[in-house]
């Protein structure tokens, strides 16, 4: 009998499914739980307060990464709150008999670049932390999600997750990308496209032949924004790309087991009928730089466009919100966005604070040099990130063109270490959310790659560096 | 986890999309205080002016919808960040239900551990209480999860569906960890027999130990 077609998500899915629960709720279980700094050291001391057991301490990980220092001489108490939480972080990891991966250690980094960069992440497991940006992990063909501090807690006493089973939906991005034109503009001009609320209640599964010839930092960066496509869930289906890139890291399977893993990878992608719940279909090779004007996600034009006008708008809500959004921003409609002075660069975080995003952030300032008014920082997304690239030359290269190199962490994308941009100022920055006051008090975000970042920080406004060459 | 039946209260409108949950709390305030401290600061960069005095024109510090209980408000609240400090912020502000077209996923999950009830409906019907609020006497509502029933100042009601697992969870105000815990026999079958079939997910100790 010929079995009914499945997607990718419910392969994965059924297979972690312990038990199903009355009303619609399954337990499932979780392969991998990353814990960071902000809950992590506090979920597992109101676990051992509740006198229970970290269920499955070796599926779990942490890693300090949102309040910690990114300054090139930080210590573990060089923030105010950096201290207490690392240390509390690393005493109960180490008395659960979690691996907690240290400042100072190649394992340290954003959670969301270290998984994959560990092999820590691999196709078809299931992947909780506590972020929202977990999704990122579905670059590797990972089922990956945020959770919030309780569902934390769940996960840490059960090894398992009471959950309601998302509807699916395919966006196939088809097309040759066009030179210049990078991952974060593909996902951004989606969001702009389908809406910030258009994945809401769905895994998202990103198909088609753009998405097939990207990379897995490409993939990884492609994921990263399912969250603010609404969906708590984007994967893309494990090909030769992604197996060749955990073969040899050092938490992949090795030898016989990775062949083992391998063969079972193999099984994972979307059989060729498979059915969604909705589907959308891009045309990538359409897809220019893009910039967002305004503090939503999809609030994005190309680089090439002029600011929209609300006046064209017809909803009232959504004329209010862009005028506030205009307001917020400091921009006229009808202005064109290139052009635009900025005050900051930030070149980081889960979204593009890979090897592959700094490469790209040297290779335009390479030879060049900052504009006077702008400050401009690359803050690689892990050590093991920010060896590779010394070892590259990529930090002399953007330090003598007067970027400032910095330690690994989330850093400026929400600022809660102090990292922030100071009121009223203008970044363009390679982060995920340009939600009023993200980055500081009235700071103003345009979100987009790392090489319209890198350009806005020679220029000194908003610039296309495919004319940067 | 505190048990939900029957609320009547003060209801608010705040009719606007994607209020993303740095809204409902910064970032900056997720460290350095406690749970019960996290409600001086909700909708903070909308609710004070910047001399630290209350805005005047934000809704829930307007005299007519101060205490509010029922928030009533756009498409996709709550998107963005996993922070559960939302929910402990607008619940210590006073809230306990909140009524809107959509909500974002991760935000979902993290109310109703909070004894918080979420209640989707059709945009127009958000709508049409949010005008009632606006244009009624006393803007009151009562929100029964008994009956599945809201009802407007006008006496107007509303039906509202949810998930039966998510319902009879708020009534009892269950303990989910305690329940699954119970269910422990059926988590270690599990791990065996997973064991045995992807063997490679449980071998975590690395290949070469990070420098």
């Amino acid at each position: 009998m010929q079995e009914h077609p499945r997607t990718l998500f419910d392969k994965v899915w059924s297979s972690h499914v312990v038990t199903k629960l009355s009303g619609g709720v399954s337990l499932l279980a979780v392969d991998r739980h990353l814990l960071h700094d902000l809950e992590g050291g506090g979920s597992l001391t109101r676990i051992a307060d509740r006198s229970l057991k970290v269920h499955n301490p070796e599926l779990t990980f942490s890693v300090p990464d949102h309040a910690v220092s990114t300054a090139p001489d930080r210590r573990v108490d060089s923030t105010p709150n950096s201290s207490r939480l690392l240390c509390e972080m690393k005493e109960r990891s180490d008395a659960a008999g979690i691996t907690y991966f240290d400042l100072g250690s190649e394992g340290q980094g954003i959670v969301h670049v270290i998984g994959p960069e560990l092999g820590l992440s691999q196709p078809g497991m299931t992947i909780v932390c506590g972020d929202s940006h977990t999704c990122t992990h579905g670059g590797l063909g990972a089922l990956s999600f945020g959770i919030g501090a309780t569902e934390t807690m769940h996960v840490l006493a059960t090894q398992t997750l009471r959950q309601v089973r998302p509807k699916t939906m395919r966006i196939a991005l088809d097309g040759n990308i066009a030179p210049g034109v990078a991952a974060k503009d593909i996902i951004l001009a989606t969001i702009g496209e389908i809406g910030t609320g258009a994945g809401r209640g769905h895994a998202v599964e990103y198909a088609g032949s753009a998405i097939r010839a990207m990379s897995i930092d490409q993939r990884l960066t492609v994921c990263n924004l399912s969250i603010e496509l609404g969906a708590k869930i984007g994967m893309i289906a494990p090909d030769d790309t992604a197996f060749s890139y955990l073969a040899g890291r050092p938490y992949a399977p090795k030898g016989e087991m990775f062949d083992r893993a391998c063969t079972y990878w193999r099984t994972l992608p979307s059989d060729a009928d498979a059915c969604f719940d909705t589907e959308h279909v891009i045309d990538a090779s359409k897809i220019a730089p893009q910039v967002t004007w305004g503090t939503s996600p999809q609030d994005v034009i190309a680089v090439d466009q002029r600011i929209p006008d609300p006046a064209r708008e017809s909803d009232p809500q959504r004329r209010q919100a862009m005028e506030a959004a205009l307001s917020y921003m400091g921009l006229k409609p009808g202005d064109a966005i290139e052009g635009t002075p900025v005050n900051w660069v930030f070149v980081g975080s889960c979204t593009n604070g890979r090897l592959s995003d700094t490469r790209e952030a040297a290779r335009v300032a390479a030879g060049r040099k900052v504009a006077p008014n702008v400050r401009a920082w690359v803050v690689p997304g892990s050590e093991a990130t920010q060896r590779a690239a010394e070892r590259e030359g990529l930090d002399k290269i953007l330090l003598s063109a007067g970027f400032e190199w910095r330690k690994a962490g989330c850093s400026m994308c929400a600022g809660i270490n102090g990292d922030i941009v100071p009121p009223d100022q203008r970044s363009v920055s390679t982060t995920n959310r340009n939600f009023v006051g993200r980055q500081g008090p009235n700071a103003r975000t345009h979100l987009a790659s790392p090489a319209m970042a890198s350009a806005a920080a020679i220029a000194g406004h908003i610039a296309d560096p495919r004319k940067l060459g | 986890m505190q048990k939900f039946a029957q609320i009547s209260g003060t209801a608010a409108p705040m009719m606007k999309a994607n209020i993303d949950t740095d809204v409902i709390i910064p970032a900056k305030r997720l460290v350095g205080h406690k749970r019960e401290e996290l409600a001086a600061f909700a909708f903070e960069a909308h609710r004070y002016r910047p001399d630290g005095s209350d805005n005047p024109d934000f809704v829930l510090n307007m005299p007519r919808y101060r205490g509010a209980s029922v928030l009533i408000t756009g498409e996709n609240f709550g998107c963005g960040s996993s922070r559960e400090s939302a929910v402990w912020a607008m619940a210590g502000f006073g809230f306990r239900c909140v009524v809107a077209p959509g909500f974002g996923d991760i935000f979902y999950n993290n109310a109703f551990q909070n004894g918080m009830l979420l209640i989707r409906l059709p945009k127009e019907q958000v709508e049409r209480l949010a005008a009632e609020l606006e244009s009624g006497a006393a803007p009151s509502m009562t929100v029964d999860l008994q009956e599945q029933v809201i009802t407007a100042p006008s006496g107007r009601q509303t039906r509202f569906e949810i998930d039966a697992e998510r319902r009879q969870a708020l009534l009892e105000g269950r303990d989910e960890i305690g329940m699954t815990l119970a269910r422990d026999m059926d988590i270690l079958a599990f791990q065996e027999r997973d064991r045995v079939a992807r063997p490679w997910i449980y071998e975590t100790s690395p290949r070469n130990e990070p420098a």
